[in-house]
């Protein structure tokens, strides 16, 4: 970060053919491909859900105004998304961040076998949502599948996790977990391998125990990091929605109760073509994530100054 | 006692790690079981007499030779269309000094918290006027320009001394000659982990080839695999050798690159 305050700091360079041409020259190819698929997408979205009865190829509406928001709000399948998008966040993410955290501290703290270890838990992050769901769904299976197979063994009547409404968030969310923790585990070791051992050794010289030295050095010093992963994977884990492909052929749950917010817009956009009430959804998912953001990052500011 | 101490996180990193990598085991292991065998209880840990029928019914019976080229194709082309917008805006950001040019990446940066699917609207219509629907390269052009990527890249190249520039500079190496002979070959393990997780998430978008294709010719291994899945009917022991199928490149691609992905991430500047 003090590169980059040293260059924003010393003198601007003047606005000549020279300095604009070439830093230009670099970057079209990047910027072009941002601004037509990212930058203007996202202008238009805002504009698309504010436009009533909007045709996608023509580009015709009636008005303009907030109708589509207030029919989406209204929409019982829209709030069965926000909530199960909502729970699926609120267990996945602390659930996949704690058993991260201890994982990422042993594969900090173990000497031998480090490379072996790293490609199991890093393994998850290579698979397509669709190829390891399968897998999944497999697993999950009512009559043959390992996981009921595994319960019986503990004595547990097999579960329907696929077919019975009840457990279908529970399985999404075993899934949502199992998924999330390589990339997790990533940045939570990244974090820890940028603490400076010296604080370690001291800890231990001065008799410290490990539960000590994991709350009182480990935890604060990763705080920024796990702030970060926390950020990350709230967002990605909002955008739940493929998953429900492998699991449930692509509907919403085995009894379409388990909407979630990106499946709503996936379905009202290209399904129903119902374009505003999709962007509108688009909309507030985003104003969510943001609000979120927002919360967290302001409580970390403040527990740092604390 | 103090043996235990030494060996526990050992035991338990080894059962997270069963846990982890269970589900590519039971997925190979089922694909070479019979019909039979697949549905038996209790399951078999091991196939009885392991069999190949179930690849050579994928690959025979369905598009999936063709489906395993395209994925090939949109691969290659967007990690390295991808690669090169990468490389020379983040040399831009990082190198050449123009007016603007750290508000311009901050307001990049906040572009990032943006999801992929609030954007698929209005791509959708583009890729629609631009008559580019069931085409490969509607799975490509979308797909060239990252931001997080290269926000990656930048961090490292601010990572290389600035005295390795002005010595280049005083040789008379000209900024591109500087960026290709020096700084690139430098940043190759950043490179690396970028190519890596581009490839990968190349390799199984989903969502947007359900949408953009509609015929096998341009369908790509995951939306192969669904479906698949939806024409194949419970068959698990040929779902699961297709699901190999689609998986183990990757995993190839992975262990060859792992070694990179931890330094790149620590090295790519999220210190915090």
């Amino acid at each position: 970060m003090s590169v980059m305050k040293r260059t924003a700091a010393s003198e601007q360079p003047r606005l000549t053919a020279r300095t604009f041409l070439e830093p230009a020259l670099y970057l079209a190819p990047f910027l072009i491909g941002i601004i037509i698929f990212t930058l203007y997408p996202f202008v238009n979205v805002i504009l698309i859900s504010l436009k009533e009865n909007y045709k996608l190829l023509t580009g015709e509406f009636s008005t303009i105004g907030f109708k589509n928001y207030a029919q989406v709000i209204q929409d019982p399948n829209f709030l069965n998304g926000l909530k199960n998008t909502g729970l699926y966040v609120l267990f996945v993410v602390p659930i996949s961040t704690v058993i991260s955290l201890l994982f990422a501290n042993l594969l900090n703290s173990v000497k031998k076998l480090q490379g072996l270890f790293q490609t199991a838990y890093f393994l998850p992050m290579v698979t397509s949502v669709m190829a390891i769901g399968l897998v999944w769904k497999w697993m999950f299976n009512y009559d043959y599948g390992l996981i009921n197979f595994g319960l019986s063994l503990l004595g547990v009547a097999p579960i329907n996790w696929l077919n019975n409404p009840l457990y279908n968030l529970t399985a999404l969310v075993i899934y949502g977990v199992w998924s999330m923790l390589p990339f997790t585990i990533i940045l939570l070791l990244a974090g820890l391998q940028n603490v400076n051992p010296l604080y370690y050794v001291t800890a231990r010289a001065d008799g410290a125990k490990a539960p000590m030295i994991f709350f009182r050095i480990t935890l604060p010093l990763l705080a920024p990091t796990i702030g970060l992963t926390l950020i990350i994977n709230m967002i990605y884990a909002s955008q739940v929605f493929s998953e429900l492909f492998p699991l449930f052929n692509g509907r919403p749950g085995s009894a379409y109760s388990l909407y979630t917010v990106v499946y709503y817009l996936f379905d009202a956009f290209y399904v129903k073509w119902k374009l505003g009430y999709a962007a509108a959804s688009a909309v507030i998912l985003f104003l969510i994530v943001l609000t979120l953001t927002g919360i967290q990052l302001f409580i970390q500011r403040k527990w740092r100054n604390y | 006692m103090k043996t235990i101490k030494r060996f526990l996180p050992y035991l338990i990193l080894a059962i997270g790690a069963i846990i982890m990598v269970f589900p590519f085991f039971w997925m190979v292991i089922s694909s070479l079981k019979t019909a039979a065998e697949v549905n038996t209880t209790p399951p078999t840990f091991w196939p009885a007499n392991p069999v190949f029928q179930n690849y050579s019914y994928a690959f025979s019976k369905t598009p999936f030779p063709i489906y395993f080229r395209n994925s090939v194709i949109i691969t290659l082309a967007c990690v390295t269309l991808t690669l090169i917008t990468t490389i020379l805006a983040s040399f831009a950001f990082s190198r050449l000094k123009f007016p603007g040019r750290d508000l311009l990446f901050s307001t990049l940066l906040a572009l990032m918290m943006i999801p992929f699917e609030m954007l698929i609207i209005t791509n959708y219509r583009t890729i629609v006027n631009w008559k580019l629907l069931d085409n490969l390269l509607a799975l490509i052009i979308p797909f060239t320009s990252s931001i997080f990527y290269t926000y990656i890249l930048r961090n490292f190249f601010l990572s290389i001394p600035d005295s390795l520039y002005y010595s280049a500079r005083v040789d008379g190496a000209s900024n591109w000659k500087y960026l290709w002979r020096i700084m690139v070959p430098i940043a190759r393990p950043a490179l690396a982990t970028i190519a890596l997780l581009n490839a990968i998430t190349c390799w199984n978008s989903f969502l947007w080839t359900l949408m953009v294709t509609n015929t096998p010719e341009n369908r790509t291994l995951p939306f192969g695999l669904y479906a698949f899945m939806n024409s194949a009917g419970i068959r698990y022991e040929r779902l699961m050798a297709a699901a190999t199928i689609v998986i183990i490149p990757m995993i190839v691609l992975f262990i060859l690159f792992r070694r990179n992905i931890v330094t790149g991430v620590s090295r790519g500047g999220l210190k915090g």
